[in-house]
């Protein structure tokens, strides 16, 4: 596939994680402060978001697990991981977050283990397609131009 | 210009309390080269957002991890015309140390920013004396609008 094809893809898939809501604005402002002193910038940005995503998705199944359920502590990870969502535009991660607060919030441990269960999949998804975003990117660096 | 890269490294974990490198990105000399910031998080992600947004419009900054690392910078002499403070983190939150640095007699402009929507803890970091807040995340826009605040108040 050449340049002007792989181009024609990118920009389709990106289009396409705008519009099912799994991007938002934020992320264009990611790409926006990308530039030739940080050409990695935005995979940096998102690697670390998965690392922290993965770590904080640890601790609260462990924390749910638990005989006595710290709903404090419990809600303070999830509101790290909404808020690192919503930094790099990660939007149904943000928003699955939302619901997981007020499961904490009303103390509702099944509730938690279900908006668990929701964020750990939305996670799964925006991962996959942001992974898949930037082997797109890296065969359009190396493609032969048209 | 750019990152001097001896200086720079993250903090391990946004709930550790492992030494915070520091960013310093040199002054591009443009519009907002005067001003000297300082970014109080402990996200990685966060910590690398305000300090691009800030070394993008040729702002001089400085990265630190917590309120007590924020609170010990100053003590050692150093000054900033811009405080951006986040509120949840570990050792010392944004809320304390703002006390503290408004205590210490720091008149720079702290801006609070938060992921928090509720109001009592908006109030409660307003009352600590930041100059104003805003929600995360932080945009180019909004980083603007506090710069050229800064700027008129000179």
């Amino acid at each position: 596939m050449d340049a002007l094809q792989l181009r024609k893809q990118l920009s389709n898939y990106t289009a396409q994680l705008f519009d099912e809501g799994f991007l938002d604005e934020q992320f264009t402002q990611l790409q926006q402060l990308q530039d030739e002193n940080n050409p990695n910038f935005v995979v940096e940005v998102v690697t670390l978001f998965f690392q922290d995503s993965e770590r904080l998705l640890d601790e609260l199944a462990k924390s749910l697990v638990q005989p006595e359920v710290d709903f404090k502590k419990v809600d303070a990870h999830v509101h790290q991981l909404k808020g690192s969502s919503s930094s790099i535009g990660a939007h149904r991660v943000q928003r699955s977050c939302i619901s997981f607060r007020n499961c904490c919030n009303d103390r509702n441990v099944e509730g938690c283990l279900k908006s668990l269960q929701e964020v750990r999949h939305e996670y799964s998804l925006i991962k996959d397609k942001l992974e898949t975003l930037f082997s797109l990117e890296q065969q359009l660096l190396g493609a032969p131009s048209e | 210009m750019g990152i001097d890269a001896g200086m720079w490294k993250l903090a391990g974990s946004s709930s550790s309390s492992s030494t915070c490198r520091r960013f310093h990105a040199s002054s591009l000399g443009g519009s907002s080269g005067e001003v000297k910031a300082l970014v109080v998080d402990d996200s990685r992600i966060n910590q690398m957002l305000h300090h691009k947004l800030l070394d993008n419009l040729g702002v001089e900054n400085l990265v630190v991890c917590n309120g007590k690392e924020a609170v010990d910078i100053h003590v050692s002499g150093k000054q900033f015309d811009l405080i951006l403070m986040d509120i949840d983190m570990p050792v010392m939150n944004g809320i304390e140390a703002t006390r503290k640095l408004r205590d210490m007699g720091i008149r720079s402009v702290i801006t609070g920013i938060s992921s928090h929507t509720l109001d009592h803890v908006k109030q409660e970091f307003i009352a600590a004396g930041i100059d104003e807040y805003h929600e995360k995340p932080l945009t180019s826009a909004k980083l603007l609008s506090i710069l050229n605040k800064i700027k008129h108040k000179d």
